[in-house]
């Protein structure tokens, strides 16, 4: 594999991995309140229809930004209001917001389009275009460090390098602010944050809030960055990598760059057949390639990644004890 | 601070869960710059009473007044601003934060944590001087001791400038060295001026601590009086509203063959950690053997393991027959078989299934009982209602309806079932932990008086209690368990319970 290969492969793991890193870290946040979130995956679809649609009606990607936001927010309440306010188990929660999503955006979408669930085709102002970084042109013919910085890291959409950024502002949040302390302790113990006078409730719901935004500018990606408009399951099951890559970072969030940048990289080598064949030396199934990322998530899961300890209250309901 | 006499007033506080009066128009002021002991049995109201103090429960009717003045409590925020600060039972602390995130938490300076952190730095520090409440602020809580999770507690209490701390059960999980610290730290507290609450069940403690003792029973308030003018008698009568023999009355024991005999026990927890490190010890027909020690000192695996619901290795012989330690045989049907009955010490976790009636838990695993069955197919139903009707008798276990599930009994009445359920089999050889935890006094004075008459009766008896009154008063022979090994044994005759805390604190005072 020579250098050029290698780095249209790391373009194309920052490409599809940002969608993950967004998912993932939306359920770090809420997960480190203690409110376990299945339902990333229904949101970022949700996300994705609603995008799709405002920016194929309007023209302006930003608007369907925003539609995006509000889109996954509507879900983010419904599941805060079930596993906060009522006290509802979180997991048939976000299980059951999956399968509303699901259905609900190729409902809305077919109802709007009438193009089989599918929204139109964007274009130009109607999706986040590749950028061009300062000096990314000039610097090109510097040798390893010109074409790494021209290929890999410059000519992405706006959304991946917010993406990026929200990794060290995470980190600062959680363990720099009275906020991060407060959100670490309610997952943790939320008797402790009570006893100090500190609403449970108000602190996980604005967790499950932070989520719903992360997961509309997930969802907003996939539709305008990634593709060009929202087509029924798009999302594929990246919620769920999301989830096996939370894990895997064990709630933190530098690693979880690292997490799913790693599954973002299985997820371009299986764009990648003829690679794969040169490195490995035989032909490889496709559709074996295309099940890594799956496979590794399985293994995560699965736990044979080492110990990793959730947040000790997660997924409980906060109950005064008598 | 004003210049009121008392620093809490309540007037009239009453409070309900659903149909369960727990408070009922409660009345007590507290005078300030003094400890006040609050005492009832498990259930009279006390943390209620307390929790509502905190803004933790909102009262349904009544008033408080701090300092004087008529203050709503609707929050634990406004407790904490009125000067209240509170160390429940449970503490309230986050494992994997430090001794200063704890502290800081939800008591910050601003939106960002550094100034906080460097203010509770100094803060602590002097706390420290002042108070006897060293606590190494950078430790993270999992790693501390009880002992110390607790001055954090206190710590985050005047952190917030409590002038009125509340302390519910404080000593339940502290050795009698660390209890004896806590008491020092409160009288220095009382020094400063600060008004101390003292909620326990424990007489000795509020002979020892306090100034005034109120006394609650069945959700009302009893009695105020100050505890010079009262005795552990008096104030037993009080709590329970009748007479209490607080000591057991039992004769000394006759102790026969050999019935346990246990060499070099051991068991590894789920961690590879060792939990039993090479315990021995024989016990004799008709005697009890008491195992005192701070919780979590191998006790509970102790008595997994004799009861066949843990693997273990070493060699445990019954009567000149080795019993097996895994695998099979190691297991509590085969216990049973072999004529060892077991009160676990987590009653709802081992020693009754909740949402099952009286009668089904009664069978448990007595299912296998020729005189529970019909046929080859069906249980005599009827003939185990009757025979659980007369257990309840025996034990007075009320209210005595067998067909009514276990959750709706007392803790008291549901450790008497269980009790009635292992012991009416005459067992050779009896496990019984923690037999009072959660126990009212008048239940209590029962199950001891159970124990004993087992024991006369050629039993031998492995009591496990983390209450050393407990097993002070009813152990023939005590041995003293700390991280995994056994430290001593000691005749209840002879020692002390100085000498029995400082084996329990791992320190051998033979060799000291």
């Amino acid at each position: 594999m020579d250098y050029a290969t290698l780095l249209q492969l790391l373009d194309s793991t920052l490409r599809l991995g940002t969608p993950l890193l967004l998912a993932c870290l939306a359920g770090l946040y809420s997960e480190r309140a203690g409110i376990f979130d299945i339902g990333l995956e229904g949101k970022m679809l949700m996300a994705a229809m609603s995008a799709g649609a405002v920016a194929a009606m309007t023209g302006s990607v930003w608007l369907g930004l925003l539609a995006a936001i509000a889109g996954s927010m509507i879900f983010a309440i419904l599941h805060g209001v079930a596993s906060i306010t009522f006290r509802g188990n979180q997991l048939i929660s976000g299980v059951a917001l999956n399968f509303l999503a699901s259905g609900i955006t190729v409902l809305i979408a077919q109802a709007l389009f009438g193009q089989g669930g599918r929204t139109p085709p964007l274009t130009g102002d109607g999706r986040f275009n590749p950028i061009v970084l300062p000096f990314a042109e000039a610097l090109k013919d510097v040798p390893v460090l010109g074409p790494l910085y021209f290929e890999v890291i410059s000519g992405h959409s706006i959304l991946v390098y917010a993406a990026l950024a929200f990794v060290p502002m995470t980190w600062w949040l959680l363990y720099r602010t009275r906020f991060g302390l407060r959100l670490r302790a309610v997952g943790e113990n939320p008797a402790s944050v009570d006893t100090a006078g500190v609403s449970v409730k108000g602190l996980r719901f604005a967790a499950v809030m932070i989520t719903g935004v992360l997961c509309g500018v997930a969802g907003a990606y996939m539709a305008t960055a990634l593709q060009a408009g929202f087509g029924r399951e798009m999302t594929a099951g990246r919620g769920y990598i999301a989830l096996a890559a939370l894990i895997f970072a064990k709630w933190r969030p530098w690693q979880a760059l690292g997490a799913t940048m790693l599954f973002g990289f299985f997820q371009a080598l299986a764009l990648r057949p003829d690679v794969v064949e040169a490195v490995v030396g035989r032909k490889v199934p496709v559709s074996m390639l295309d099940a890594l990322p799956y496979v590794l998530t399985v293994l995560v899961l699965a736990g044979f990644v080492g110990k990793a300890i959730p947040p000790r209250a997660g997924g409980d309901p906060y109950v005064k004890e008598r | 601070m004003g210049d009121a006499q008392y620093a809490i007033e309540l007037k009239g506080i009453s409070k309900a869960f659903g149909p369960v009066q727990a408070n009922r128009d409660i009345n007590i002021a507290v005078p300030k710059g003094t400890i006040h002991g609050i005492i009832g049995e498990n259930g009279a109201g006390k943390s209620t009473l307390m929790s509502i103090l905190y803004g933790f429960y909102k009262a349904d009717a009544g008033q408080i007044f701090v300092d004087g003045k008529l203050t709503p409590i609707p929050d634990s925020q406004s407790a904490i601003r009125a000067g209240i600060g509170m160390v429940f039972q449970h503490f309230k602390l986050v494992q994997n934060f430090t001794v200063l995130e704890n502290v800081i938490l939800g008591a910050e300076d601003g939106p960002m944590l550094s100034t906080s952190l460097t203010r509770a730095r100094k803060a602590l520090a002097d706390l420290a001087r002042e108070y006897e409440l060293d606590v190494d602020p950078d430790a993270l809580i999992e790693d501390l001791s009880v002992g110390h999770q607790q001055r954090v507690e206190i710590l985050k209490a005047l952190y917030r400038q409590a002038d009125i701390l509340i302390l519910d059960e404080p000593t339940g999980v502290l050795t009698p060295d660390e209890a004896d610290h806590l008491f020092r730290i409160l009288k220095g507290l009382k020094d400063q001026g600060k008004t101390v609450i003292l909620i326990t069940h424990k007489l000795r403690e509020i002979m020892e601590a306090t100034d005034n003792v109120s006394v609650m029973r069945r959700g009302t308030m009893v009695a105020t009086v100050k505890t010079a003018d009262s005795s552990p008698e008096s104030l037993a009568e009080l709590m329970v509203g009748r007479k209490v023999l607080l000591e057991v009355a039992k004769e000394p024991a006759n102790p026969g063959a050999v019935v346990l005999s246990v060499k070099d026990l051991r068991i590894k927890d789920d961690h590879g950690v060792e939990r039993l490190k090479g315990v021995s010890f024989d016990i004799r027909a008709g005697e009890i053997l008491g195992i005192a020690g701070v919780a979590g000192n191998g006790q509970s695996e102790l008595l997994a393991a004799l009861g066949g619901m843990m693997k273990a290795s070493g060699k445990i012989t019954m009567q000149g027959v080795d019993l097996p330690l895994s695998g099979k045989g190691a297991d509590g049907q085969s216990r049973r078989a072999a004529g060892i009955a077991h009160v676990p010490e987590d009653r709802h976790h081992h020693g009754l299934i909740l949402d099952f009636s009286a009668w089904e838990n009664v069978a448990l695993g007595y299912h296998n009982d020729p005189a529970y069955q019909k046929n080859a197919l069906f249980m005599d139903n009827d003939a185990l209602i009757a025979d659980t009707e007369k257990k309840m008798a025996r034990f007075d276990v009320r209210p005595p309806i067998a067909s009514l599930p276990a959750k709706s009994f007392s803790g008291g009445n549901q450790q008497k079932i269980v009790v009635a359920r292992e012991m009416e089999r005459n067992p050779t050889l009896l496990l019984i932990g923690q037999p009072t935890r959660g126990v009212d006094i008048g239940a209590i004075e029962f199950i001891h008086k159970q124990i004993v008459a087992l024991r006369d009766a050629g039993t031998a008896v492995l009591l496990v209690s983390v209450e050393l009154d407990e097993i002070m008063s009813l152990s023939d022979r005590i041995a003293v368990m700390f991280d995994g090994q056994i430290m001593g044994l000691r005749d209840p005759a002879t020692t002390n319970e100085r000498e029995l805390g400082l084996l329990m604190a791992g320190m051998n005072g033979e060799a000291a």
